[in-house]
């Protein structure tokens, strides 16, 4: 299957940035009739935020929105109408949009003439111009992003295999070892990724389009969580790589024991977005069973990339505890994240869309591939939750005259709006929602007990500290289990740990995750699910670290710009005993870890930095926080109440002084006998006293979680 | 004053007595506490036949030995201390002094004893309320404001003041003005008048209206301090004068009155001393502003916290009368409030030469 409508948003939206200048010409455009259905799904939506010219091409676009029949024609027919369209924008659109004069300007360009100039865009062509669409910014984040794409790849295949995954993430810096100095290159510099999977290998006859072909995949036609979602990450990897050093991607894959390993270099024909395969060998032996490896060498910079990858490596390892990931880093020792369990993930269940999220002109693309005879047909078998009679319930809703094929509707417009009211109008059980496979409360908690024994063996972070020291974590790591069994005998004498308190390092952290139930948005299951980390040696006076997940991917960019920031931002933590300035994040010694689980993941650009704003999402997440700091309100209250007890006795001997001088003054005693006594009293201050405040406290704190406060809900 | 006299002697017992009885409590083991009748809403009753606000029979514990009292406890003393030093030193001290004698840093911490005066303060009233002494007994006065002119002359301290030929300022009314301080020597005064601001008193006191009018006339700027309030009973008592009150048309006039008939909530205690039940209310009165023909132009419009006090005041049982009722609900229907100043509009002694004369005249007043 091939897949082009998100992709093809994504060029119209870099469009759209590209040529900010002629936006005036293009706002003609969406006049045209067979413009107007094509708004793809997604596509619309997001276009919308994006400014004004994006509709016109995005319309443009349109007919390959979603089209999976048009393999080929679609990827011909979407490209060429985004040419067109674009490349006569900046020749023509700029006089129409320039004059404030009042009179006719003269005419520079007959039709003809600008059509010798107007010709086919190829995909990988426009991004080798928009690279930052896809997170290829700068040479530090592009580093960051050619491992996250062939990670997120390795992860994915796994999980669809049902195997356990173990990840090898290597990065080496070429300079470094050429000259042999011990000087690691600064700056820029020629550094080969490798990413090594014990995955389900891949196919022979697909690995050149894989990884040589933009937006060949085969994730963006359906609808299930994973990782991946349009095909063009590892691709754009390689193109990126090809771009900057000229070199192919190499990949290695196998796909059982028993036969061979294959080696492939793959360049990307650019212009036709083809691969050529410049080296295609079986090897004899290769170390894997089955997997696959794939190594890129790219321009990057270490320097000031490494604390991204790093951060990615631990945030990975955080979401994924079913993963073992081993990481190495020029010039430094090999780390290893073991696995903190050893069971899979559920199995992610692909479903059919739901009819209330499908929008008019995917809805027609829809009809148009349809095998059905009749549009009841088309709806039940297209469709989840579209039984026979919520057919039969649509069709009378749409009260159409005669017979009506689903082809009919791909041709007439005004028969599909017809039926896409008639959707909107019935009701429809919400889509399964048991597709979803969230990381879960248990493995969270695993996931952040191991994450934060890596952080305490690391120490601080500082932003100047170039040489982060993972190695020495590495190490300690691998003695977690013992570790905590000693911590754990060395509590024994203490009180019992307070339930969700875990010691690491010698450091408290009290930990609570909520996994919300799942719910639905424009049609797509989500699932949200929040957990948080209080205590130990995070700084109290810090905006508490927010880590944000996607489908067990780590968002490491965009923060303010990301629907979850606004969400924790949103909720009032004050009532959850933290101080929280107007409009930002809480203070206090706190790591908050979000995750979204989702079919479609609606992120606000191609790179996948930052979640949509979508109020449903929002208020989930608020919701699995507000859930997550009612438990930690409790906890907070216990610790102030125990420390409280220890100031106690200090607070009484402090007044005592006073009172006893006071007495003694009064009634012209010696205040040193007085002293004695009340301290005498202090001792024995009775144990019904002390309950009697628990009890109040309890109480207060009942009342406070009873009756949150709230922030304004929504604006 | 070097020698105590018997209330002070009296009072300086009743500290004594207190200091005593936490310290037995304390020998004993157990938890000393200083009991005080709770000063709210809750533990205050208005009293109908006497016709004032009362404070009813419900104390209150304060503990040392407990976290969020320990403090409230330490201040007790400190004021009690102080207050006892003054007694048999015979000085009397504002309790601002007070409490700048009591405030020290508390060991080598960086705590201190009272961060502010709003902390000193309700210790002092609680231990008025506690020693069943009054504030005067413990040699403490508030910060005073007020002025009276009158055809009365009184004996100060010792001077003899004659009330007619005071100025345009008036007698200072002081904080104290117990028998002991303040004597009334003779007077012509056919009634006391109680203006509620210094600025409208000024007007009375330049047009002489107490002159013409043979009227004492006062003024506590706003609610007034206990100075005034307990030398307007004295008056009313002890020379049998009527008392008029002359407020805004706003529920705090209102509140300003009543405070003066019947007492407040929190110096319930001293509403004995203090309230003058047969106080008349004589303006301005919500239907004044058709009566003496107010353009709508001078009036205030009432924000949500003036309505909800003026509703809060028609569930008082003070103002259950038919007649208050009436004045109230009229406020409220329509939302407009008037200062006293709205009057001059009318010619600048139209107050003083028409509007309450004529009050008086017609005894459109309510009580």
């Amino acid at each position: 299957m091939a897949k082009k409508g998100k992709v093809t948003v994504a060029a119209a939206k870099g469009k759209g940035k590209a040529m900010a200048r002629p936006a005036k010409q293009l706002e003609l455009v969406p006049a045209e009739p067979q413009a107007r259905p094509a708004r793809g799904n997604a596509a619309a939506k997001k276009v919308e935020a994006r400014g004004r010219a994006v509709p016109a091409q995005l319309a443009a676009v349109g007919p390959s929105a979603a089209g999976p029949a048009q393999r080929s024609a679609g990827a011909k027919a979407g490209p060429t109408a985004l040419g067109e369209r674009t490349l006569e924008a900046p020749d023509a659109g700029a006089p129409a949009a320039a004059g404030p004069e009042a009179r006719a300007p003269r005419r520079r360009a007959t039709a003809e003439q600008m059509a010798q100039k107007q010709r086919e865009i190829s995909i990988s062509e426009f991004f080798t111009k928009n690279r930052h669409l896809l997170g290829f910014d700068n040479p530090s984040k592009a580093l960051l992003t050619t491992i996250k794409e062939a990670v997120d790849n390795s992860l994915d295949a796994c999980e669809e295999a049902g195997i356990l995954p173990e990840i090898t993430i290597e990065v080496r810096d070429l300079a470094f070892e050429a000259s042999k100095t011990q000087e690691l290159t600064k700056g820029e510099g020629r550094f080969v990724v490798i990413v090594e999977d014990n995955g389900p290998g891949i196919v022979k006859a697909q690995v050149p389009k894989i990884f040589g072909k933009l937006l060949y995949g085969s994730k963006f036609h359906r609808l299930k969580q994973s990782r991946g979602q349009q095909g063009i990450g590892i691709s754009a990897a390689a193109m990126y790589g090809q771009l900057t050093t000229g070199q192919p991607i190499r990949v290695v894959s196998r796909t059982g024991k028993g036969k061979p390993a294959h080696l492939f270099e793959i360049q990307i024909d650019t212009r036709k977005n083809n691969p050529v395969v410049t080296r295609d060998d079986a090897l004899d032996d290769w170390h894997q069973e089955h997997g696959t490896r794939v190594e890129l060498e790219i321009v990057a910079n270490w320097q000031q990339g490494q604390r991204f990858v790093n951060r990615y490596v631990e945030h990975t390892a955080l979401s994924n505890p079913h993963c073992t990931v081993h990481y190495l880093r020029p010039k430094q020792e090999r780390l290893s994240f073991p696995r903190a369990t050893e069971e899979l993930p559920k199995e992610a269940l692909e479903i059919r869309p739901h009819p209330h999220g499908v929008e008019l002109g995917a809805l027609m693309l829809m009809a148009a591939e349809s095998k059905s005879h009749d549009v009841k047909g088309f709806l039940s078998t297209a469709f989840s939750r579209v039984s026979p009679a919520v057919a039969d319930e649509i069709l009378k809703a749409a009260a159409w005259k005669g017979r009506v094929r689903p082809r009919d509707l791909a041709e007439d417009r005004h028969l599909a709006e017809t039926l896409h009211k008639a959707i909107q109008a019935t009701r429809i059980m919400a889509p399964p929602t048991n597709c979803l496979s969230p990381i879960g409360d248990e493995l969270m908690k695993k996931g952040l007990v191991s994450f934060l024994h890596v952080i305490e063996s690391e120490g601080p972070e500082s932003d100047g500290d170039q040489q982060l020291d993972l190695d020495s974590a590495g190490t300690k790591k691998k003695s977690r289990k013992e570790k905590e069994a000693e911590a754990k005998v060395a509590e024994v004498p203490d009180a019992p740990p307070e339930e969700g308190v875990e010691k690491i390092k010698g450091h408290n952290y009290f930990i609570a995750t909520v996994t919300r139930p799942p719910r639905v948005y424009r049609g797509n299951p989500f699932q949200v699910e929040v957990g948080l980390a209080y205590g130990g040696s995070w700084p109290a006076d810090k905006p508490i670290e927010l880590f944000r997940f996607a489908n067990r991917v780590p968002l490491l960019f965009q923060k303010s710009a990301c629907g979850m920031t606004e969400a924790i931002v949103k909720t009032d933590w004050r009532n959850y005993l933290l101080s929280q300035p107007k409009g930002s994040l809480p203070v206090g010694p706190m790591a908050l870890l979000v995750h979204i689980a989702s079919v479609w993941v609606p992120f606000t650009s191609e790179a996948k930095e930052a979640l949509a704003h979508y109020p449903e999402i929002i208020r989930e997440i608020q919701l699995a926080a507000q859930e997550c700091g009612r438990k930690l309100a409790t906890h907070i209250r216990k610790k102030q109440h125990a420390d409280y007890q220890a100031q106690r006795r200090s607070i009484f001997e402090l007044y005592i002084e006073e009172v006893a001088q006071s007495l003694g003054k009064i009634t012209g005693k010696s205040p040193a006998p007085i002293k004695r006594e009340f301290l005498r009293v202090a001792e024995q201050v009775t144990e019904t006293e002390l309950e009697e405040q628990d009890k109040a406290l309890k109480e207060a704190s009942d009342k406070v979680a009873r009756n949150p406060r709230r922030r304004d809900e929504d604006e | 004053m070097a020698r105590m006299d018997a209330v002070s002697k009296q009072t300086a017992a009743k500290i004594e007595k207190l200091a005593e009885s936490v310290m037995r409590s304390v020998k004993g083991g157990k938890n000393p506490f200083v009991e005080i009748p709770i000063r709210s809403l809750a533990n205050v009753h208005f009293d109908a036949r006497k016709g004032i606000v009362q404070l009813g029979k419900q104390r209150q514990k304060r503990y040392f030995f407990n976290v969020a009292m320990a403090k409230k406890f330490m201040q007790t003393f400190l004021v009690s201390d102080a207050c006892k030093e003054l007694v048999e030193s015979g000085k009397t001290t504002s309790i601002r002094d007070l409490y700048y004698i009591t405030k020290h840093t508390i060991g080598d911490t960086r705590q201190n004893t009272f961060e502010e005066q709003d902390e000193s303060d309700p210790i002092i009233e609680d231990l008025e309320v506690a020693l069943d002494a009054l504030r005067e007994e413990l040699h403490l006065f508030a910060s005073r404001k007020g002025s009276m002119v009158g055809p009365i002359t009184i004996r100060d301290t010792g001077d003899t003041i004659d009330l007619r030929r005071m100025g345009s300022g008036g007698w200072a009314v002081p904080s104290i003005v117990e028998e002991n301080v303040i004597q009334f020597v003779r007077h012509e005064a056919r009634y006391i008048l109680l203006i509620e601001k210094d600025a409208v008193w000024t007007r009375f006191n330049e047009d002489k209206f107490w002159k013409r009018e043979r009227c004492i006339i006062l003024q506590g700027g706003g609610q007034p301090p206990r100075g005034v309030r307990r030398l307007v009973q004295r008056l009313h008592h002890e020379l049998e004068l009527p008392v008029y009150v002359l407020v805004d048309n706003d529920p705090w006039g209102f509140y300003i009155y009543s405070v003066m008939k019947q007492g407040s909530i929190n110096l319930a205690y001293e509403s004995m001393r203090m309230a003058v039940p047969q106080a008349r209310f004589v303006g301005l009165s919500s239907f004044d502003k058709d009566k003496y023909k107010l353009p709508a132009n001078v009036a205030i419009k009432m924000d949500d916290g003036d309505v909800s006090r003026a509703k809060q005041m028609l569930a008082y049982p003070w103002f259950k009368d038919a007649r208050w009722q009436r004045e109230i609900q009229e406020m409220v229907r329509s939302g407009m409030k008037f200062e006293l100043e709205a009057l001059s509009r009318r010619g600048i002694s139209f107050i003083t030469e028409e509007y309450l004369p004529r009050k008086l005249k017609e005894k459109d007043w309510l009580a």
